[in-house]
């Protein structure tokens, strides 16, 4: 019979103390290996130019200071294209192609999930499949398509293909499947709702932790997208990049290229700190079946 | 539920044969077909034409100027017995997909185990601190500034002080030490969906069946985990498998931005890169179209081996 004991006041079962110690042992360890290096970002970004270059390097600042972020401001000011312009690029793809996806994939995974029309199967199948494999194989491919349709060094170069993202669809699908009961649209079709007015008043409501989900994985896609291969225009190119390019510019710019990274490194991390809760309720439906 | 019933009705149907009946279906849902058309349109262009147009492509010497010509499988005859690069690549590829794939995967799944009893507030934080590396962008970086090439560089002056070295050593540009560091980097930012999707698993799971368990004699949390935890988890392994696999394959992206391209002797070229290299920069797409169907086959035939080992998973 195995052991039965209590841990703040919940039934806790079998748990030797060693094996206790020795999780928490490993698991600070793997955190120390993971923080390690987002603390070091920080660090150089606060350090004055005589501690970036002190021999021997310190980890730790000694007398932090803003003035990083100053120069990456000046240096910001002194680009070719002006960087509000980079800005307003990023924060246009990413809004754009966030909302076209969530619109058109909760669409499509309504449909597919709660309409049993013929080929719903196969079709999510096939959706499914391309899980399985990373973009870039199809980068060459996507080009000459795009090119065919004119859409090189263009926003929707960007755009267009975010919103057919298939983890969103993905993930968005399999959260009606346990979240949205049958019953209660059967009962609105019975009403007289059309199919697009149960979807948008009824089911939309119900999946929340989705949408924001599929908002958070799309909006971090857009907005950490770097150069792309699709664009050739200084005018039309992402945030990212710039940034990129201020830390290409070598040993000179240390402190303000880990600056530009402590910049960048933010957004997406307070926007996961508020949304975390969802995010991980949406995946408790990600698991698959088959 | 009613559809499910309704279906059976129509297919109890005498007076219909199956392609009348199939059509009917169709027609009584034409509003579902016009729900996924604007995604499924864009599924075809971006996701599906892509990888059709590659295979067809891959069987011709097309160069974005001339008319192709069709050379049927000389492409992928060259590439396997007339470029050394594409085999280094191959052999890169699969290391670094067999180190990184499994460890990560192991790694997530152990992290969201380990952190499942903690209480919420504290698992929230150790969820940010283990997730954060793989959604800040390009914030890898750093251990290009960490283990800078001068002595400088945090690693080198400490290892300097220490007395293992006597001169600095260019970590990203020497071919001993490339990639077993951008293995290590490859797993730093490696803890993404598939973590979230093992935590949300674990939190899922009935705290019932762990007292059930206890008394039908389950003794310590290993045995907890195979019996219990591990055949509840199935679905979230398997996703989290598939999220894992196509991770491991495309990070092609941060050997470039530490290492350079090509990185020093081919040290850590994957099969990404050789991609890059012919379709982007010597637009011999022919040729990079079969590197293309190469690595979709491997990709395709790792996720159906994975699936086969997962099914085996707490029997």
């Amino acid at each position: 019979m195995a052991r039965l004991r209590t841990r703040k006041h919940k039934v806790v079962l079998s748990r030797s103390a060693g094996g206790d110690a020795g999780i928490t042992f490993i698991l600070t360890i793997l955190g120390i290996f993971m923080a390690l290096p987002m603390v070091y970002v920080l660090m150089q970004a606060f350090k004055p130019l005589d501690e970036l270059w002190m021999y021997p390097p310190r980890f730790y600042v000694i007398n932090p200071t803003a003035s990083n972020f100053k120069d990456l401001f000046t240096l910001m000011n002194t680009s070719w294209v002006p960087f509000s312009r980079y800005i307003f690029n990023t924060v246009f793809t990413s809004v754009m192609g966030t909302f076209g996806h969530l619109f058109i994939a909760s669409l499509c995974a309504y449909a597919l999930s709660k309409i049993k029309f013929p080929g719903h199967k196969w079709i999510f199948t096939t959706i499914r499949t391309s899980l399985m494999f990373h973009s870039t194989v199809t980068a060459i491919t996507s080009f000459i398509l795009m090119s065919a349709f004119h859409m090189i060094d263009t926003y929707f170069a960007i755009i267009v293909p975010a919103w057919g993202y298939t983890l969103g669809l993905y993930l968005m699908k399999q959260f009606m499947d346990t979240n949205v009961s049958d019953a209660v649209l059967e009962s609105a079709r019975l009403d007289g709702a059309s199919e697009l007015r149960t979807y948008w008043v009824i089911a939309m409501p119900m999946v929340k932790p989705a949408w924001l989900t599929l908002i958070i994985y799309s909006f971090q896609t857009l907005w950490n997208a770097g150069s792309s291969i699709y664009i050739y225009s200084e005018q039309l190119k992402s945030f990212n990049y710039a940034i990129g390019q201020i830390t290409a510019g070598g040993i000179k710019r240390a402190g303000a290229s880990a600056a530009s990274l402590v910049l960048m490194m933010l957004v997406p991390i307070l926007v996961f700190v508020i949304t975390q809760s969802n995010i991980i309720e949406t995946m408790g439906s990600s698991g698959m079946k088959d | 539920m009613s559809n499910n019933t309704a279906e059976k009705k129509a297919v109890a149907r005498k007076d219909l044969t199956y392609r009348q009946w199939i059509w009917k279906e169709m027609k009584r849902n034409r509003v579902a077909y016009l729900m996924i058309l604007p995604y499924v349109l864009i599924f075809t262009i971006f996701t599906v034409a892509p990888v059709v147009l590659s295979i067809f492509i891959s069987f011709t010497d097309f160069n974005m100027l001339q008319m192709p010509n069709v050379v049927w499988l000389n492409n992928y005859i060259n590439l396997f017995f007339a470029d050394d690069i594409f085999l280094i690549a191959l052999k890169n590829t699969f290391v670094f997909a067999v180190i990184v794939g499994p460890v990560s995967y192991l790694l997530s799944f152990l992290v969201a185990w380990f952190i499942n009893e903690l209480s919420p507030r504290i698992r929230a934080i150790v969820t940010l601190i283990f997730y954060a590396p793989s959604i800040s962008g390009q914030v890898y970086l750093i251990w290009g500034v960490f283990f800078s090439a001068d002595s400088y560089g945090w690693f080198n002056a400490t290892l300097f002080e220490l007395g293992f070295i006597s001169k600095p050593i260019a970590w990203f540009q020497d071919a001993n030490y490339v990639m077993p560091l951008c293995i290590i980097v490859a797993l730093w930012t490696s803890l993404g969906t598939s973590f979230l999707a093992f935590i949300a698993g674990l939190q899922g799971i009935d705290r019932a069946q762990y007292e059930a368990g206890a008394v039908d004699g389950v003794r310590n949390r290993w045995q907890e985990l195979w019996y219990i935890t591990l055949p509840n988890m199935r679905p979230q392994l398997m996703f989290g498998a598939i999220m894992a696999i196509t991770g491991s394959f495309g990070f092609g992206g941060v050997v470039t931005a530490l290492c350079g391209f090509p990185s020093v002797d081919y040290a850590a070229h994957t099969i990404m890169h050789h991609l890059e290299d012919y379709g982007g920069q010597r637009y011999e797409i022919g040729y990079s179209s079969a590197i293309a169907v190469v690595l979709f086959a491997i990709m395709i035939s790792a996720n159906s081996i994975v699936k086969k080992m997962l099914s085996k998973v707490g029997n």
